[in-house]
This record gives structure tokens, sequence and C-alpha cells, in this order.
């Protein structure tokens, strides 16, 4: 193990950032969720809107609360290991990221409470307004925190004065190249995970003859947005891609495992890459095809690694097998989508399977799988840069901090976070375990004191 | 021409870290005399007392970093690597509370073990705070826009007083906070604990006092130099009263004094460290103005933070009117 601080800090950044965005790739899709249910609810007033939505509120409250505590980490990290990034971009970068602060946890602070606990303290429209406002608030974090992340892959909008990027256009800044492709791709692919997530727990308890009504309907919401969603997601990922290579070719050439220029460039399936011989060992290649998907045409070339200078190229290994996972996991969910619209076409045969019902609980946390990997493309895809083009990572981090320094911390939140997650897994299980059936909401009295934390709030809901 | 917007974040920055200080300190302050309390009933109204509010106020720590590090962003730039290990440790120690916490709730049979972790993680991310607090009054070692020095520099006998100092802060925060919202023997349990924390609260405002203008010969001129010592003599004559109606009001009915003097105490300390280090931002560096971001980003935060905090401030005053009054056993909480 190399005690170098630079490797080490990039290390602690991919722990924390990997596990806080497990939540966000979850909630945003649900808080949505949770809105739809609630008006249903709202405008039929059929009580079993009302379980399903008090169900996964429960679920939700969870999994907003740890997203909260793993998100208070996040922006001192700038601080501590990147202060010299901060020093630079800060002009530009931080308010997108307070106006995060101050947009969205603003509007989830306040009607997450009334969501939770407001039902029989507030006319049923503003509950509903409440689930509205939270799934509002969780898009407009998207909508900031993946503008921040754009802008150090396609910077705009800026001028360097001393080393330091200082603003120009904030229009240009918050709406740069790569956000619209990156934020549709995204919020997506957040909902799509949900969706997975709704698809499985929904097929667990069907199989189990519990909650068989809720069951149902939850299998073919989930289903009818799938269908829509997954395909679009292919689209939205292969425009995203297009962005990338006119903005962002080196990653192009690393995702694709191309040392050099080929044309008409063909795709490369599977190999083993290799950085030092700038090679591609055993390579499964598919003549003119590279050509034709991110070129739209028969002769197209991307260029190769070996057109950059070595210290500009980013590794190839990750992007390469992680963007081969992200698309594998897309063709599965394709598949599950559409077989499950057939099944479901042909009367009730879906609910009866019990293969297809496995096959859901399968599938059920591939989102989560599909995020990170993405999240791996496009961040190991941007060394060896934290400015695309314009600040290497190297020069970002903290000057003062020795290997040692960081290894310490890292050691930290690796205890902490192994400790909290699965706590907060095994509390989940618990919820999806009790069921929508016993949803029951108890009166609770309220002297004083404000509903409690989400966790709090949630156990009580449940009866504890 | 372009006003002047860094008075203006001043002030805001000012504000948030004050609110945060005042808010997450009295919760903080409680979650460290939770780990005192007697029984488990006590215990369960002490965790009832903060339950409704205490993520809320942690929320202003985000609001609080991410204002400094968009309004003055080289002092973010400096501070926060100088002071790596403090604020590894208050974060790590706010997130294991905050989950212990949670699931003190959950688990009867290990609710002892998330007792003692929610009174421990209280305890150590406010002692990381007071060292933050210390170690930015002691200054740093800066070489152009960087912190020069190591990641241990702030280890020093200093530090250590202001960790211990804010851990009797908050706790006599806690102690107020007690008094306001239970009665009984519950509170007069509470009264007995903030005599003992104010002590230790003027024996370190004490020791502050003396140690700072011994150490950093700038700020001794400021405050002893004539006619500066007739003008703040205020200060800690206002101070010193403020002290004594503290003790005053913990041996005697009131229920809000206490609390309410302990946050003064809080806004006179604050107001002495200011005056100490004004205009500066990385003390004994930069000011205010050096570090401040550009006008334009300054400009383009100000209008939605005009907007908004307003907003946010008439919810969190709404939450606490709704839940006013005594917390009790069969409150709702279990």
């Amino acid at each position: 193990m190399s005690f170098d601080p630079v490797w080490l800090s990039r290390l602690q950044w991919s722990w924390v950032i990997a596990w806080h965005i497990l939540l966000p790739a979850f909630t945003v899709g649900l808080a949505s969720y949770i809105a739809v249910l609630e008006g249903f609810y709202f405008f039929t007033k059929n009580e079993i809107w009302f379980r399903m939505s008090g169900f996964w509120t429960r679920i939700f409250a969870v999994s907003f609360g740890m997203g909260v505590v793993s998100g208070i980490i996040m922006p001192f990290q700038f601080g501590t290991n990147w202060s010299r990034f901060t020093d630079a971009t800060a002009d530009v970068l931080s308010p997108l990221m307070a106006y995060e602060g101050l947009m969205a946890f603003f509007l989830e602070s306040s009607f997450l409470g009334v969501l939770l606990f407001g039902r029989k303290l507030v006319p049923s429209w503003a509950h509903f307004f409440a689930a509205l406002m939270v799934a509002f608030g969780t898009l407009l974090s998207s909508f900031w925190i993946l503008a921040t992340n754009s802008w150090m892959q396609t910077p705009q909008g800026y001028k360097v004065v001393d080393g330091r990027f200082l603003p120009t256009d904030w229009m240009a800044i918050v709406f740069n190249p790569s956000f619209p492709y990156r934020l549709a791709h995204n919020v997506t692919a957040f909902y799509i995970t949900t969706g997975f997530v709704v698809l499985g727990v929904a097929a667990w308890l069907l199989r189990r003859g519990r909650a068989v009504e809720e069951s149902r309907l939850m299998i073919r919401m989930a289903l009818d947005l799938l269908i829509v969603l997954v395909p679009l997601q292919i689209l939205l990922g292969d425009m995203h891609g297009i962005n990338t290579l006119e903005y962002q070719p080196a990653k192009v050439a690393a995702i694709e495992g191309r040392y050099d220029t080929v044309r008409p460039t063909p795709l490369t399936i599977f190999g083993i890459p290799d950085d030092q011989k700038e090679e591609m060992r055993y390579a499964v290649d598919i003549p003119v095809l590279g050509s034709i998907i991110l070129t739209h045409s028969w002769d197209g070339a991307i260029k190769g690694l070996k057109e950059w200078p070595r210290e500009d190229r980013p590794p190839v290994a990750l992007p390469f097998f992680a963007f081969r996972i992200m698309v594998g996991i897309g063709i599965i969910m394709l598949v599950v989508a559409i077989a499950g619209q057939i099944m479901m076409r042909r009367g009730g045969r879906l609910f009866r399977s019990d293969g297809f019902l496995r096959l859901c609980q399968w599938t059920s946390p591939l989102g989560f799988i599909a995020v990170i990997a993405g999240w791996i493309v496009t961040e190991v895809g941007r060394q060896p840069w934290t400015v695309y083009g314009l600040m290497r990572t190297a020069d970002s981090v903290s000057p003062s901090l020795t290997g040692h320094d960081v290894a310490i911390s890292l050691a930290l939140y690796i205890i902490v976070y192994l400790v909290m997650y699965p706590t907060g897994v095994v509390f989940m299980a618990g919820l999806v375990r009790r069921g929508p059936a016993e949803a029951e909401e108890p009166t609770l009295e309220i002297e004083s004191g404000r509903p409690g934390r989400p966790f709090e709030r949630a156990s009580m809901q449940a009866g504890d | 021409m372009v006003i002047d917007l860094v008075p203006i974040w001043t002030v805001l920055i000012a504000l948030a870290v004050f609110y945060y200080v005042v808010f997450d300190g009295f919760d903080l302050g409680v979650g460290i005399l939770y780990g005192f309390a007697r029984n488990d009933d006590d215990r369960s109204l002490i965790m009832a007392s903060i339950a409704p509010i205490w993520d809320g106020n942690e929320t202003w720590l985000i609001f609080g970093g991410l204002g400094l590090l968009a309004a003055f962003p080289l002092a973010f730039a400096i501070i926060i690597p100088a002071v790596y290990f403090p604020i590894a440790i208050m974060l790590l120690a706010l997130v294991f509370r905050g989950v212990a916490f949670e699931f003190r709730f959950k688990r009867p049979a290990l609710r002892r073990f998330w007792d003692r972790a929610f009174a421990a993680g209280s305890a150590i991310a406010t002692f990381a705070q007071g060292v933050v607090l210390g170690s930015f009054i002691q200054g740093f070692e800066v070489e152009g826009r960087v912190f020069a020095g190591t990641s241990f520099d702030w280890l020093t006998p200093f530090v250590l007083l202001t960790g211990v100092a804010l851990m009797f802060g908050y706790a006599l925060l806690g102690a107020g906070w007690l008094t306001l919202k239970t009665e009984g023997a519950l509170q007069r349990w509470a009264r007995r604990c903030g005599r003992v924390c104010l002590i230790g609260v003027c024996a370190a405002i004490v020791g502050v006092s003396i140690w700072t203008p011994l150490e950093h010969t700038e700020i001794a001129q400021r405050w002893f130099s004539w006619p500066h010592i007739a003008i703040l003599a205020p200060v800690p004559i206002v101070t010193a009263a403020i002290a004594f109606v503290e003790w005053y009001s913990l041996g005697r009915d009131h229920e809000l004094v206490p609390f309410l003097a302990a946050i003064g105490l809080f806004l006179m300390s604050f107001l002495g460290l200011a005056i100490s280090l004004w205009p500066m931002i990385v003390p004994y560096r930069y000011t205010l103005w050096e570090a401040a971001s550009s006008p334009s980003t300054q400009a383009f935060l100000l209008i939605g933070t005009l907007f908004l905090l307003p907003i946010i401030l008439m919810y969190t005053a709404w939450s606490y009117w709704v839940f006013r009054g005594k917390v009790r056993a069969g409150t709702g909480y279990h």
C-alpha cells in the first residue's frame, strides 16, 4: 500500500461518496413515487394508496436520514483534503453547492416532517403538497450537485486570474455543456433504481402471499414505469456518450479501451487493458460497430489514447470494465422490463409465475450497481483532472497532508461507515418484512416536541 | 460601482455560526449531560426534549460550512486542512451520535451501548469543535494561499483548554434547555448540573481571556491600551453580570432565564472573540476582504440567500412554537 496523500485522498473521497450516492440513488426516485401515491390517494380516496404510501414513506425516512448524515461529511472533504482545488474553484462552484443546501435541504426538512407526521394535523391537500415538495427538493438537490459535477467535467463561463477560476457568466456555468445530459441520465438512473427496488420488494411480498393487492399494484406501476424509462435511459446514455466524445474524447477512448486511432473503429466487447504497454490484450472486437455507435456513421473514428501524452490520459481499466457492467445491467433491465410487460399483458400469469417474481427479487439491487459503475466511468474517466483539462488532481490536494494523516482518517471513515450502513440496511429490511398491511398509523400523542428524526418516526409508525 | 458585499456576508456568516453554536450547542450539551443521567426514565425525557429539533439544528453546520466556503473561500481552504483531524473526528462523532440516537429506539438489548455512544459522540463532537475554535484563536502557519504546517500543529495545551471549555459551555446551554423543558426532580438535577458547568465556563472564560493576550501582543494592545480599555470595559463587566444572573437563576424558580443567560454568556464570548480578531478571518494573516470570493460570486449567492433565509427562519420558529412546553413521560417518542 502506498502512502501517497493524493492517492489516499482519492480513496477516501471515493469511499465517502460511493456510500453516500447509494442513498440519493434510492431516495430521489422514491420521493417522486411517494408523491404519485399520495396524489392517487388524494384524488381517489382509496385506502390502498394510503397503505402503499405509508409503507414506502417509512423506508424513505430511514434512507433519507442516512443520506443526511453521510451528506454532512461531503462539503467538508473539499476543505480537509482538497483545499487547493477549493481555493481555485470556490468562486465558481461554491454558490452552486450552497444553493443545494439552501433550496433542497430547506424544502426537504420542512416538508418531510409534515409528510411523515402531519397526516392528522394538516388538511389532505397540504399532505399531498408536502409529498410534492419533498420530491421537488430531492430533484433540486440533484440539479445543483450535478451542475457542480458537470462544471468540473466541462468547465465554462469562467476566466482564470492568478490560477483561480472566476465567474464571468452564471448561466454558462450552471448550464455547462455536459449538464443537461448528465442530469437527465442521472435522474432517470435514480428513478429506474427505485423502480427495480419497488419491483423486487413487491415480488418478495407477493411470493409470501402478503399484501397481495398492494404488491400487484406496485409491480404493475413499476413495470409500466420501467418499460418507458429503461429504453429512454439507453437513448439518454447514447446522447450523453456523444456529448462526452465531443468534450472529453480521452474519457471515451478509455471507455472503449482504444489506444490506437483506427478507421473505421471496431467495438471492443472485452479485453484486458494494459496501460504500460498501451495495448488491449485478449481483445474481442466487432469491426465497424464502434464507428456506428459512437459517431453514428460507417467509417467515423475516435481518437486513441496514444494521441494524448501519457500524463494526460485516464487509466483505462476502471472506466472500461465499469462501463461494460453498466451497459450489461442496462440490457438485463431491458429484458426484465419487456418480459414483465409481455407477461402482464397475458392476464394474471405474471403474478403466479414464481420464476419471474424471483427474477424481480434478484434484479432489485441492479440499479445501485449500475449507478456506482456509471459514476466510476465518469469520474475515473475525468482523470487526471479535477477541472477537465485545466487543473490536475495531483495539484488539487491539501499540501499539508501526509500519507499517514489520510490513512488514519480513511481508516476512521471506513470503521464508522461499516457500522452505520449495515445497521441501516438491517433496519430497512425489518420495515420491508413488516409489510404494508401492518401500516396503520398509530395515533401519536404529541403534547410537546415536534415528531422526531426520520428513524424514530419510522419506528413509531411501525408500532415499536 | 459595485456594492461591497463583504460586510453583509460577514454578518450572515457570523449569525449562522452563532445560531449553530447556540442551537446545536444546547442539544450537544444535552447529549453530554445524558451520559450523567441518573436513570432510564430521565434519559427518555432528556432525549424527548431534543428529539424534535436537533436534526434541524445540525443543518446549520452545513449552512455555516458552505457559507464560509462561498463567501470566504480562502479561509475555508486554509483553516479546514489545518484542523484536519478535529474536523474528521467531529464529523464522525456527529454521524455516530446520530446513528446511536436512532438505534437506541430499535434494539432494547443494545440500548446501553447506544446510550453510551450517544453521550460519547456528543462529548467528542463538542470537544473537537472546541479544538477547532482554539486553533482558530491560536492562528495557523500560512505560506501564500495555503496552510503550510502539519496536520498536528493544532495540538497544544491551549486547544485542550478550549475543547474542555466548550464542553462545559454546551453542557451549560443543555442544562438551561433542560431546565426549560423539564420539571420536578429532573429539573432540579439539571439546575445542579448547570451550576457545575457554570463554574467550569467561568474558569474557562478567565483562562482564555488571560492566555490569549499573553500569547498575542496585538490582542493585548487592542484590549488594554487607552482609550480601548475604557470603551471595552463593559464587555467583561456585562459578562460577569450575566454569569451572576445565571448562577442566581439556576438556584431559583426561573425557568427560562438560565437558558437565556447561557446564550448571553456565549454572545459575550463571541463578541470578545470578534473584537480580538477583527477584521481577520484567517487570524493574523488574511482579512475578511482579502479572503472574500469575487463580488459576482457573493452577489449570485446573496440573491437567493436573502430570499430563502427568512423563510427558513420562519419555519424554524414555527416548529419550535408548535412543540413548546414541558416534555412529560408518555409524550410519544417511543
